[in-house]
């Protein structure tokens, strides 16, 4: 970089681009802020729905699965398991987990959830699979 | 030979607690690395999410114990004065390093749901999300340590010369304080609670991190190559420019497909497609101030790890975050091994390597001497290529994986189980774990490195005893 080019030039486009970048990004953090409930569906925000969060948090599903694409990517995809397996397939399956594991397969803790958790879990499970992605994932696979 | 500064003294207990928590990181990856292949290992004693928590948690703390040692080894030296209060830095050092080791029991020792409830999790719901999994103690307890750093650094900059490498270093270090707030807002509206989760996770690493990145790698290369200040300086507002302007509205790549509005693929896709130049900027920055150094430091291996620095985080973050960037790519790339190829490169070929760079200029110093002895340093550096290598290998075998688990599972016209896919990638992640085993090996080495004395025989032998008279 030649001397016509300066330090203080530099800077400035620093402080300049940031700034600018800066609030573009808070702009349209606004904007999708306002559009979110239409994609959300948040009127759907049950108890059932918050309680199944706070149990897939606190079990750390998402050190193995991922949602909506996101997490670890030991086990399945969960942001469609809901449409792909549904209600009855989900809670039987966490319900009959061997706590001991499956030999030389990646095996599911054994959780002891009681029937209502795992109700919730599934109403979690089915308010993820409504929102709006964008048609991801390409496949019910997930 | 002295330390400048006094004070610089305090960084050493934090370069060698990072170095710990590095190889305790590696154990655990060695780990999750089997149970892809032998899925029962150690099942239920320690699960897959419970290593991977501990994989990554190390990460992220023994990288913030190498950002603070750097800081407090670099500061004085840029402000031309002592540290404001190295008992502060003795005390926050054994704060956190007991906070991180009592949160690392916790999640081995505990259940996790036990552990949230012990915690205080039904207080402040914060645990569970990926990365953000620490007890909301540990959580405060960073925020403490955070602080109290912040507040040294920055009175010690307050009372001395104030140079623009310093003020890069501040801002990113109040950037990662700031955004660290938002793991402390969790709403139950899952959409929500991701979109400002990014606020943490994309803007400290493709944000404000870059900038502690660049104002370290500026500080190392200022030393060996002897190069103008002005010329280092100047070249560093450029990076971390390219790097903020790409990386803050980057942030939309994230925001493809999970609930965000459409049109952050357009947003996302164009700004975070310019993510690697400031990371390419860095490489040529590298090369640019080693080809025209002033001086012949004999730190070799400081100047080989900046420069594999600035290469390996351009290949890492920079080329390996493009290939599946835009969002026609990412459709079908999104959450698969191909996410993880380009986690293990990024991290290591940005943010593990400034940190092992600036332990490798600043701990010879720190132990009284401006540079190993010869064998160390050949040690060293055979270790840097035993880990850069097999780095490589593990984020090449990944990206086998990942496209085959691509095809499977989202292209062909009869897509497959997951779990149906991943028993046909078997052969790349054996051969992951492989090249995991040979980066341990060199982790190994690099221990050794420290503790190497040159042999006698490659002792000068030019002195020559006065005769007695």
């Amino acid at each position: 970089m030649s001397a016509f080019f300066t330090k203080s030039m530099a800077r400035n486009i620093f402080y300049g681009g940031t700034l600018f970048s800066v609030l573009l990004f808070l702009a349209l953090t606004f904007h999708t802020t306002w559009t979110l409930p239409q994609r959300d569906h948040r009127e759907n925000l049950t108890p059932e729905v918050v309680r199944g969060k706070h149990l897939w948090e606190t079990r750390n599903c998402v050190g193995c699965h991922t949602i909506l694409g996101e997490g670890a990517y030991f086990a399945p995809e969960l942001g469609n398991v809901y449409p792909r397996r549904g209600a009855e397939f989900i809670k039987i399956w966490i319900k009959y987990r061997p706590r001991e594991g499956v030999p030389g397969r990646r095996s599911m803790p054994q959780f002891d959830f009681t029937d209502p958790q795992l109700d919730d879990i599934v109403a979690f499970l089915k308010w993820t699979s409504e929102v709006n992605t964008e048609k991801w994932p390409p496949n019910i696979k997930g | 030979m002295q330390l400048q500064y006094k004070s610089q003294a305090v960084a050493k207990p934090y370069f060698i607690a990072a170095i710990g928590l590095f190889v305790g990181q590696i154990l655990f990856g060695l780990i999750l690395g089997l149970q892809y292949v032998v899925g029962d290992f150690l099942f239920p004693a320690i699960p897959f999410n419970i290593a991977r928590m501990v994989h990554t948690n190390l990460l992220i703390v023994w990288l913030l114990f190498g950002f603070m040692g750097a800081s407090y080894y670099l500061v004085p030296e840029e402000t031309e004065t002592e540290l404001h209060s190295p008992w502060l830095a003795h005390l926050m050092f054994w704060i956190f390093l007991v906070a991180g080791a009592l949160t690392i029991v916790g999640y081995l020792m505990v259940p996790y749901a036990t552990l949230a409830d012990m915690t205080g999790n039904n207080i402040l719901a914060t645990m569970g999300r990926e990365f953000l999994e620490q007890p909301l103690p540990t959580k405060l307890g960073i925020v403490v340590v955070a602080l109290a750093f912040l507040y040294n650094i920055g009175m010690t900059i307050l009372k001395g010369r104030k140079t623009a490498l310093s003020m890069i270093l501040l801002i990113g270090l109040i950037g990662l304080a700031v955004l660290f707030l938002f793991a402390f807002y969790n709403p139950s509206n899952l959409v929500k609670d991701k979109y400002f989760w990014w606020w943490v996770v994309h803007l400290w690493v493709e944000g404000v991190w870059e900038l502690i990145m660049a104002a370290i790698l500026g500080f190392v290369l200022l030393k060996i190559t002897g190069v103008d200040r002005e010329v280092i300086e100047k070249w560093l507002y450029v990076i971390i420019a390219m790097a903020l302007v790409s990386g803050l509205i980057g942030t939309g790549h994230h925001y493809y497909w999970i609930g965000a509005p459409g049109y952050w693929q357009w947003w996302g896709g164009i700004f975070s497609a310019l993510e690697p130049l400031p990371f390419f900027a860095m490489t040529v920055f590298c090369f640019n101030m080693v080809n025209r150094r002033r001086r012949q430091h004999p730190n070799k291996a400081a100047t080989l790890w900046a420069l594999g620095t600035g290469v390996m985080a351009f290949l890492g973050a920079g080329l390996w975050g493009f290939l599946h960037t835009l969002a026609p790519v990412n459709y079908y790339t999104h959450g698969t091994q191909i996410t993880a190829a380009h986690g293990h490169l990024a991290f290591f070929g940005a943010y593990v390597m400034v940190v092992l760079t600036i332990i490798s200029y600043a701990m010879p110093m720190l132990r009284g001497r401006e540079a190993n002895p010869e064998r160390a340093q050949v040690l060293e550096m055979w270790s840097f290529w035993l880990m850069t290598v097999s780095m490589v290998f593990i984020t090449l075998f990944l990206t086998g994986a990942g496209i085959l688990q691509v095809w499977l599972q989202r292209v062909i016209p009869d897509p497959q189980e997951f779990m149906t896919v991943q028993e046909q990638l078997h052969i790349f992640y054996w051969l992951r774990w492989m090249a995991g085993v040979v980066f341990f090996i060199g982790l190994m080495v690099y221990l050794y490195s420290f503790f190497a004395k040159d042999k006698p025989e490659t002792v000068e032998v030019g002195g020559v005893q006065p005769a007695a008279t």
